[in-house]
């Protein structure tokens, strides 16, 4: 399954926030191509993981490497900079700009750095990968909500990351969007692209992840494909409590 | 970078603009140059406040300090026999070292802390300028040079026309463009890889460096010198006002706030010199609950307005 060289990988990764424990020694690895399905029930620490991830927190112990090079103490903007690109559990775009800027913003300063007409033009094609470039002169306050997630994620894009951290990308959307959402994600992956996604939204799970790694009170309980964890007893157990497993 | 026919159009307009403004002192009207070097004195400082602070929305009101930094700078250059043209350069290094401590230790606050501290350092640097004073037995600093009012005037022209130039520079670089993003969300900024607390401290070093050079240029013109006039805090209240009464959304933005207000505050002072703080306040509501986004977004909703009327005729 894993052939692709290691991109990232997490080793003994820890959060606390004085006395909770929101990350407990994580340990896994993406490799190249891989699209990885960070999963588990609410408040199971898979957000607060993908912060440590991409520099938001600093993990308390334990180190997060890409392609070998510890990356953890680095600040959020290197760590982008590093080609880690992530979006936003509540989509976060920015205001007083039009999609096509919106875009630009990540072609001008992520991982590879564009100016000029050449920006603008990497945008373009960014914006055409999401299926935005009718709307590039729109003020983002006109967007729908899908089309908002559409901006962030090509933002994301636009500075090419090696990594690309999706945080419930798909929350949210109703059932058309949800379709739209998941061939857009699965364009994504088809492209090649490392992936790790945290999701709720099983049918995405299972037609666009080639493993899964499951939380539960902030630990590791499962890894594996998405068949296997989900028929995991102590999955399932996380998921629904005791008297249904 | 191509400069497009309407760069070229707007820098024409400003450099004609600028020439005529350079023409006031031949009106031979004393009065009229007293004004006309305080409007440019504040049309300086406010545009470049608003360099740092419109993009950000960070709220400083530290101008008084760096405005004081630079007379003090060159009065004490000038009484130890340095030249005054030689002050204005170490000016601006210390305006922009001051600048640059004050970013470093206060820019990761953010909101109100960030407008008290500001305050607080206009307020402590002039609290130790005059213990220094006291210790050293002077009250004042006299400041004697043969600069004349047309001479300031001239010079806060010239600086003007730099801040411009420096402005619309980076406004067109990566540099304005992380600053509008760092405006908009600065979470967003980080994880896009922008180094936000450089940017924040580059942009704060060159208003500060600005408001320490207008300090220099205005040292001669009042002669004498002590705290309570170099670091009043009226100065730093007085350039926020002016330039979001102006808006800070665009580059000339503040200049159009800064003439009507210095008019006003003309007359009030004339008319009222006991009531000027309260009338100060009540300007600054006015301000900000009539026109939040100053003249300039009064403009830019009026232009909107235009073009949505003739889309739909």
């Amino acid at each position: 399954m894993t052939t692709g060289p290691t991109v990232l990988s997490l080793r003994g990764a820890t959060k606390r926030f004085g006395g909770l424990v929101a990350v407990n020694d994580m340990d896994f690895d993406v490799t190249e191509h891989e699209v990885l399905g960070l999963i588990g029930p609410n408040g199971s620490g898979k957000s607060t993981t993908l912060n440590l991830i991409s520099g938001a927190l600093k993990p308390t112990e334990g180190t997060i490497s890409l392609r070998g090079t510890p990356i953890s103490h680095l600040s959020a903007a290197d760590i982008a900079r590093r080609g880690i690109a992530r979006t936003f559990q509540l989509v976060r775009l920015l205001p007083s700009m039009t999609v096509l800027e919106n875009v630009r913003a990540g072609a001008v300063f992520g991982h590879r750095r564009r100016w000029g007409a050449e920006a603008d033009a990497h945008a373009m094609r960014m914006l055409a990968l999401v299926g935005l470039d009718r709307r590039a002169n729109a003020h983002v306050g006109e967007l729908t909500y899908i089309d908002t997630k559409r901006v962030e994620l090509a933002r994301v894009l636009a500075s090419e990351p090696k990594v690309l951290l999706l945080d419930e990308w798909l929350a949210g959307l109703n059932p058309t969007e949800l379709e739209e959402g998941i061939a857009l994600i699965k364009r994504l992956r088809d492209e090649g692209r490392t992936i790790i996604l945290v999701e709720h939204v099983m049918d995405a799970i299972r037609s666009l992840c080639d493993r899964c790694v499951v939380m539960s009170t902030g630990t590791k309980i499962a890894e594996g494909t998405p068949e296997e964890v989900l028929s995991d007893p102590e999955v399932i157990r996380a998921y629904l409590g005791d008297d249904d497993a | 970078m191509s400069m497009t026919k309407r760069d070229w159009q707007s820098i024409t307009l400003s450099a004609v603009l600028l020439a005529v403004a350079a023409c006031l002192p031949l009106t031979g009207d004393a009065y009229m140059l007293s004004i006309g070097i305080t409007i440019a004195m504040y049309a300086v400082l406010a545009t470049s406040w608003a360099l740092f602070s419109g993009p950000t929305h960070y709220i400083s009101l530290a101008t008084a300090a760096f405005f004081g930094l630079g007379t003090y700078t060159t009065a004490i250059g000038i009484e130890n026999g340095l030249n005054y043209w030689a002050t204005l350069p170490i000016a601006a290094v210390l305006g922009a070292v001051l600048a640059a401590l004050v970013g470093l230790a206060t820019l990761r606050l953010s909101g109100v802390y960030f407008v008290i501290f500001t305050l607080g350092l206009a307020e402590l640097v002039r609290q130790v300028v005059t213990w220094g004073q006291n210790v050293s037995g002077q009250k004042g600093l006299y400041v004697l040079t043969d600069i004349t009012e047309v001479h300031i005037y001239w010079q806060l022209l010239v600086l003007g026309g730099i801040v411009y130039l420096t402005g619309w520079a980076i406004g067109r670089s990566r540099l304005g463009f992380a600053l509008r993003i760092i405006g908009d969300d600065e979470e967003v900024a980080r994880h896009s890889g922008i180094n936000t607390s450089r940017a924040k401290i580059l942009l704060f070093m060159v208003s500060g460096a600005t408001a320490a050079v207008v300090g220099s240029m205005l040292a001669p013109r009042y002669i004498y010198i002590e705290p309570a006039l170099a670091f009043t805090p009226m100065l730093s209240f007085l350039v926020v006002i002016m330039a979001l009464l102006g808006g800070t959304g665009r580059l000339w933005g503040p200049l159009v706030g800064v003439i009507p207000f210095t008019l006003l505050w003309e007359a009030i002072s004339a008319s009222f010199p006991n009531q000027t703080t309260l009338l100060l306040g009540l300007s600054f509501l006015v301000i900000v609950y009539l026109l939040p986004r100053g003249f300039v977004g009064l403009i830019e909703s009026g232009k909107r307005r235009m073009r949505e009327r003739e889309a739909f005729a």
